[in-house]
């Protein structure tokens, strides 16, 4: 630790010595209360997103899974950040340690090295990491859509926990951290401005592997399972809509131009995808549906997540259409495989994020191009990125997957896993919180 | 004829229909009811222990012709009675079963009466 600083304080010697005296005035970066401030919002937007999951899922399970199932997301906000704080911060945003496999500054353990810290862009650290903090939230809870309605609340606690150090902050570490390998691959990076890769594809594919590894629901697909309230569905919907904005535009960690081109195509998308997937629908089957509306809007913002950075508003709208179409046919092909990924957090999540991180690649501005020729030193073609791009999203899936099938083999041999088929039947509610959702449907 | 009603756990309810339908009886009618019977359950509201004096239960109503009274009953208290480890069958709150005679049974579409309406 004490090492550690004495090399910033020499190197940072070395600096005002470069820039010969008026240098010291800028040795801690001022604040910009433009930018802080929006990363303020942006930081409570990605936490209005996780409410919001809570209420798109709940409202699609049974009713007697109703609280269990948005329990799932809101211990996520509890584990995960103290987690986060505790050691995920420092995993994720620390030097690469063991050969870079995940980040390590003791500094950042309890955040105890950044009370004072302000970054480059002039904001505070504790803004960035708390932002950064929100993706770790939401990022174990999407996992939660796919072994929906029978897992073990203590099971799923131990394996969200284990998962998110793992699984996320390895993976977060290499895709955003300035010396993680996917962050430097090819010219300039592997593309993923705001986490289609770290966020939804990792949870869309482990999510996959954990509901083929539990197995289906008791009855699926014999019995149907209705959802207990689209209601709050369509208003979770509209959250994690809303949530995006932070999500995405926060993901510029500045408020400026990249913002606002950010936040552009988020809005296109959203709205592209939601009107693609009624359209495939009517075509399909005859009537838009409002869970359809809103899995249009999931599966444009999921597509457009890692693309936010770099594609303009026809490119926005080409990946949502591409999202709805391409999410609607996997989750009929899921229907005809017969594995119970209950929520669809592959359908969407998974496919959304890789239809986004790898068609992203015809739609980069041409700024952003030319610079990346810059950096590899005179051309780089759409092809170069392409193959960037298929490499970071096949490493976020053999990783993602391959340790989610350990962990999960781990949880179910030490405190179990799924449901006891008695729990399942009396619903998880009743069965580990011992109360129930909707108390008023029934005289008690 | 006759009208069979039960009073069944809302956990048992897959497993009932499921069992009924395997039986061959699909008609049927199922509503939510609360009640009271010798069962007490308990919920938790802020760290207290609360005893709801209605316990929900989910009530089937099936009209069958007399030869397939039997089968119904049989079906319904197999799939119906709990199964705890180590306590054997049956415990409080499985619920009950009335059976009364059913006078008429008239089909609205096309004015049907008796045992072939049903």
């Amino acid at each position: 630790m004490k090492k550690g600083k004495r090399l910033k304080i020499l190197l940072f010697g070395f600096f005002v010595l470069l820039m010969s005296g008026s240098a010291y005035a800028h040795g801690e970066s001022e604040i910009d209360s433009g930018a802080t401030a929006w990363m303020l919002t942006s930081t409570a937007l990605v936490l209005l997103m996780v409410p919001g999951l809570a209420m798109f899922y709940g409202g699609l399970v049974r009713t007697k899974n109703v609280l269990g199932t948005m329990m799932h997301s809101f211990s996520a906000m509890g584990i995960m950040t103290v987690l986060w704080v505790i050691a995920g911060y420092s995993m994720c945003f620390g030097p690469s340690v063991l050969g870079g496999w995940f980040g390590w500054n003791p500094d950042f353990l309890f955040l105890r090295g950044i009370d004072e810290s302000i970054m480059e862009g002039g904001v505070p650290e504790y803004v960035f990491s708390m932002f950064q903090g929100k993706f770790a939230i939401i990022t174990p809870a999407l996992i939660a859509g796919a072994f929906a309605e029978r897992v073990k609340f203590t099971g799923y606690m131990l394996f969200i926990a284990l998962w998110g150090l793992i699984v996320y902050n390895p993976l977060c570490h290499w895709v955003w951290a300035e010396d993680g390998f996917l962050f430097n691959l090819g010219a300039n990076g592997a593309i993923d401005f705001a986490g289609g890769t770290v966020v939804h594809i990792s949870a869309g594919i482990s999510g996959l592997v954990a509901a083929i590894y539990l197995g289906a629901r008791r009855g699926y697909p014999k019995t149907t399972m209705s959802p207990n309230n689209l209601v709050m569905t369509m208003i979770g919907g509209g959250l994690l809509w809303v949530g995006w904005f932070g999500f995405n535009a926060g993901s510029s960690i500045s408020s400026g131009l990249s913002t606002a081109q950010a936040l552009t195509a988020t809005q296109v998308a959203a709205a592209t995808g939601a009107m693609a997937w009624i359209f495939i629908e009517g075509i399909h089957q005859g009537k838009a549906t409002a869970l359809g509306f809103v899995s249009g809007i999931l599966a444009g913002l999921v597509a457009v997540t890692p693309a936010a950075g770099v594609v303009q508003p026809t490119g926005a709208m080409v990946l949502g259409i591409l999202a709805s179409g391409i999410c609607y046919f996997f989750i009929i092909l899921k229907n005809k495989l017969g594995y119970d990924d209950s929520l669809d957090a592959f359908g969407v999540h998974g496919i959304g994020g890789i239809v986004g991180a790898i068609f992203l690649t015809f739609f980069i501005r041409e700024s952003w191009m030319a610079e990346a020729a810059v950096l590899a030193g005179g051309s780089w073609s759409i092809m170069q990125q392409l193959g960037v791009q298929v490499v970071a999203v096949l490493i976020a899936i053999v990783y993602a997957g391959g340790l989610t099938y350990i962990l999960l083999i781990v949880v179910s041999k030490t405190i179990g896993l799924r449901s006891s088929e008695a729990s399942e039947m009396a619903g998880l509610d009743i069965s580990y919180h011992s109360e129930k959702g909707y108390g008023m449907l029934n005289p008690n | 004829m006759k009208l069979v009603t039960a009073i069944i756990r809302e956990t048992q309810l897959d497993a009932v229909r499921e069992a009924l339908i395997e039986a061959d009886i699909t008609r049927i009618t199922v509503s939510r009811v609360s009640g009271h019977g010798q069962q007490t359950s308990e919920e938790i509201y802020r760290g207290k222990k609360v005893v709801p004096s209605l316990i929900p239960k989910a009530r089937l109503d099936i009209a069958v012709n007399d030869q397939f009274l039997n089968i119904t009953v049989e079906t319904i208290i197999k799939a119906a009675r709990s199964h705890k480890e180590g306590m054997g069958d049956g415990t409080l709150g499985d619920g009950k079963i009335f059976v009364t005679v059913l006078e008429e049974c008239i089909r609205i579409r096309t004015n049907e009466r008796g045992s072939s309406a049903i």
